[in-house]
């Protein structure tokens, strides 16, 4: 199916310009390869012909290099601006058209300007203006003809049919007139050629300002779009060039200096710097980075030049994670547009049945000319109908919404969570790495009388050497920071949720909770008070014995975020229920949770009951948000009716998370809720908008209000109104984008 | 005679519009590749119904021709499937096998509209 398709690979092994004819003759030499050329500066090839990528690969192959085919880079986005553009101007100027001759049509009539139509210069006056009209409504209304006919075609009505119908009874029914007049009453000799024209001229402005509103609903993927860097500066042999992005391989040396996009995501491998990441995830402040540490492609480099390793390119990398899933989450819908998708599916044959009635209710009894009261009520209904505006209401606002919420880097799934997100009532925070930094850190060395402080740290980090829990490796770090040597231990065993055991030359050395002394007949004295204390304060306690005897206990802390309060008595104020859940001492839990400003915790509870306590939480009725960081709690956000993944960073896609928060800082949380309330608000809004127009608009245009009031819209202001329903609701959509979460 | 005969057109007309919208399919495009081009242009999918067997995978290619906002996004509801489709430049929509039955793809608005008949295989 490569039918003259451009591919380009990125060839690795080239050195010389020998390399580069090896490589294109072995190209050409391929059928179907029509044209081949190879960059050596950029270490890639473009080809055009109709054959498969693999083909290409084994050809290379064969020439004895190494190549992979670059992942097809999106069209840049100013082509279909442009495309868009025209059609903008094409739909002002068919406007235009059909309006200027529209309301010539009407000015002349209204001071009395136009023939008769029985005369016979009116005759010949009026089958001429019959057929200006046709030709005016073809060129300026051709695309709502051949859509209404492909449609029908396709056992389909669309808004085009409602149009198409609604001018083409107007236009039919005034030539007939215009050419036959005997044909018809004398009293209901009318001709509507104005009113089809100026019609046609409303629909297309409307469609034109809907056009250009809808242009301002995407500019938060617009924004992400426009970060990816077209360049990136290659150290190779040496040598620093710039290649085109797409020349870019995992592997790669980049440099990047100050003031300058980083191209693609990578490791820093040499220098350090600041760089700014609040394009991509909401962080207001520059995050330092040295070697070793992640960066990501789109971020800008603020202070230093730095080289880096390229890790993750094209689709893989975190920019381009994100557009997808802020794109899919975009375009999906939430369970609240179901009922309206259902009806707007048969919305337009319902009100083609509503017109062909309306014609026969005033047709039977109606007041004379009863002919003209029946096509004037029937056009109205057909072109007041705004199918458009009902199915427009939900998708525009979730994209708006969606859009906005990346903005504060914050990645929601889908229009099913946002939607969740909107109603919850209760926020079960874990206390690791949400409320606290995840970086626990020794706070007490209380040892007993006869062993020193070094001596504590010494043995504790020797048996934590080793382990990954973070307990653990905060004291192992402490003991690193004090240059105290780690002496080796055997026969080590790990008891789950109490602590370790191990041997230490000819020490049996104990280290864990409370429980494990106890269970092992370990007298603690007054430790247990300084425990209690260290506990009051929000430290985790453990405690080491030696041969049976205690000697002495450590405290580590995992020190708050620094907003995690201010976060807390936010989500408090919108209302809702903050549950704080840990593995942790109860005494500790509640010294952190007081420490927020968070009343409910649930305590010592082990990781894989997290889950069980949000399924209780929610057979009380509670829809409950679960926030955690979505490695450990991977159950629990699963559970839970919206999973927040919190401090997601660089690993954007967490698939048990229905809700991604690039940065650390649990406000993310509470925007992410403000922001799904105002969605729904909107989109409620425009649902309701949309529903009432066409309830109302529908009966009235049929003529319901003359039998009280002699009111009878006018198939122009039908027209207007039409036109003004979908731009109304797609401007209101446009509001939430100068929405602000309240986040001090 | 006159209000006679015209009454009847009306109900007529009112079956007409019954029939042919809500019972009366376009006639579907029987598919046996895998690949299956869809064009998007003047308010129609080309072909709006297309028959295929289950299990086999398939790529629908859409191509929009149609610069209006409303037929920028294919979304097929029952398979969780939303797709932007950029203009003037094929957009594939890749569907693992799917289940017999009817799956409907619709445009943003619901005017748009297409039908994947997915048929039981006879193997």
């Amino acid at each position: 199916m490569n039918t003259g398709k451009v591919q380009r690979l990125s060839i690795k092994g080239m050195r010389c310009a020998g390399c580069v004819a090896a490589v294109e003759n072995a190209l050409r030499a391929l059928p179907g390869v029509t044209e081949a050329s190879v960059n050596l500066a950029e270490r890639s090839a473009q080809v055009t012909g109709a054959v498969t990528g693999e083909v290409l690969l084994e050809a290379i192959a064969r020439a004895g290099y190494e190549a992979v085919l670059q992942e097809e880079e999106e069209e840049p986005d100013d082509t279909q601006e442009c495309i868009e553009q025209g059609h903008y101007r094409k739909l002002l100027r068919q406007s235009g058209a059909a309006g200027a001759v529209g309301v010539i049509m009407f000015l002349l009539d209204l001071v009395g300007a136009m023939p008769g139509l029985t005369s016979a210069t009116g005759q010949v006056f009026w089958s001429v203006i019959s057929v200006v009209t046709l030709a005016v409504m073809l060129y300026a209304g051709g695309h709502f003809y051949r859509g209404a006919w492909k449609a029908l075609r396709a056992h389909n009505a669309t808004m085009d049919t409602l149009i198409a119908l609604g001018t083409g009874t107007a236009w039919g029914y005034s030539t007939v007139v215009a050419f036959m007049p005997a044909a018809v009453p004398e009293a209901a000799r009318h001709v509507y050629f104005e009113a089809a024209l100026i019609i046609i001229a409303l629909v297309n402005v409307g469609a034109a300002l809907e056009m250009r509103a809808r242009g301002k609903t995407s500019l938060a993927i617009k924004r992400l779009i426009g970060l990816r860097p077209r360049t990136a500066r290659v150290v190779r042999n040496g040598r620093e060039l710039d290649v085109a992005i797409r020349a870019v391989q995992s592997g790669d040396t980049l440099r990047v200096r100050p003031g300058e996009r980083i191209a693609v995501d990578g490791r820093l491998i040499e220098g350090h710097s600041n760089v700014d990441e609040s394009m991509l995830s909401g962080e207001p402040l520059p995050v330092e980075k040295q070697a070793g540490d992640e960066v990501v492609g789109g971020t800008i480099n603020l202070t230093g030049s730095f080289l880096y390793q390229a890790t993750r390119i094209g689709k893989a990398s975190v920019l381009a994670q994100i557009i997808e899933m802020v794109r899919r989450a975009q375009s999906s819908k939430p369970a609240i547009g179901r009922l309206v998708d259902k009806v707007a599916g048969i919305f337009v044959p319902v009100v083609l049945i509503i017109a062909v009635c309306t014609f026969l209710v005033w047709y039977d009894f109606g007041p004379q000319p009863r002919i003209s009261y029946a096509l004037a009520a029937t056009i109205t209904v057909l072109v007041i109908a705004c199918p458009c505006a009902l199915g427009l209401a939900t998708p525009i606002s979730i994209m708006v919404g969606v859009g906005k919420a990346a903005e504060y880097g914050i990645l929601i799934r889908n229009g099913g969570a946002l939607q969740r997100a909107g109603a919850l009532t209760t926020v079960v925070l874990d206390k690791t790495g949400t409320l606290t930094r995840g970086r626990p850190t020794v706070t007490a060395l209380l040892p007993c009388p006869g062993v020193t402080e070094q001596r504590l740290l010494q043995w504790t980090a020797s048996i934590e050497r080793g382990s990954e829990h973070p307990l653990a490796q905060a004291i192992v770090a402490a003991a690193e920071q004090r240059g105290i040597e780690l002496l080796a231990t055997h026969e080590f065993a790990a008891i789950p949720g109490h602590g370790v055991r191990a041997r230490l030359a000819d020490l049996a050395l104990l280290f864990g909770n409370e429980k494990l002394m106890n269970d092992n007949g370990v007298e603690l004295g007054k430790l247990t008070a300084q425990a209690g204390e260290l506990a009051h304060q929000g430290q985790t306690v453990m405690f080491l014995a030696c041969d049976g005897r205690a000697v002495g206990i450590v405290g580590v802390a995992d020190p708050l975020k620094d907003d995690s309060r201010a976060a807390v008595a936010r989500l408090k104020e919108i209302g809702l229920r903050v549950v704080m859940i840990t593995g942790d001492h109860r005494a500790t839990a509640e010294a952190v949770a007081g420490q927020v400003g968070i009343d409910e915790v649930l305590a010592e509870v082990l990781p894989q009951d997290k889950a069980d306590h949000v399924a209780q939480f929610q057979q009380g009725g509670a829809v409950v948000a679960m926030v955690g960081d979505g490695i450990n709690d991977a159950p629990a956000l699963a559970r839970a009716d919206v999973g927040f993944a919190i401090g997601a960073g660089t690993d954007v896609a967490m698939e048990s998370a229905d809700v991604t928060l690039m940065r650390s800082s649990l406000h993310g949380v509470a925007d992410a809720i403000a922001i799904s309330r105002a969605t729904l608000g909107n989109i409620k809004q425009n649902l309701f908008g949309a529903f009432i127009y066409n309830t109302l608009g529908i009966p009235v245009a049929a003529g319901i209000l003359y039998p009280l009031f002699g009111l009878l819209l006018n198939p122009v202001v039908a027209g207007a109104a039409m036109a003004l329903s979908s731009v109304t609701v797609v401007t209101n959509a446009n509001r939430l984008r100068h929405f602000q979460t309240g986040e001090d | 005679m006159y209000l006679a005969l015209i009454n009847l057109l009306g109900m007529l007309l009112i079956a007409l519009i019954v029939w042919w919208f809500w019972f009366s399919k376009p006639r579907a495009q029987p598919v046996s590749a895998n690949l299956i081009e869809i064009l998007v242009k003047n308010g129609v999918y080309t072909p709006a119904r297309i028959e295929v067997s289950a299990g086999m995978p398939l790529t629908l290619r859409f191509l929009r021709q149609d610069p209006s906002p409303c037929a920028r996004t294919v979304t097929f509801d029952d398979l969780a499937i939303s797709q932007d489709l950029p203009l003037g430049k094929p957009q594939d929509v890749v569907l693992t096998p799917v289940r017999p039955g009817e799956y409907t793809f619709v445009c943003e608005m619901r005017m748009y509209k297409g039908t994947l008949v997915v048929k039981p295989s006879r193997v």
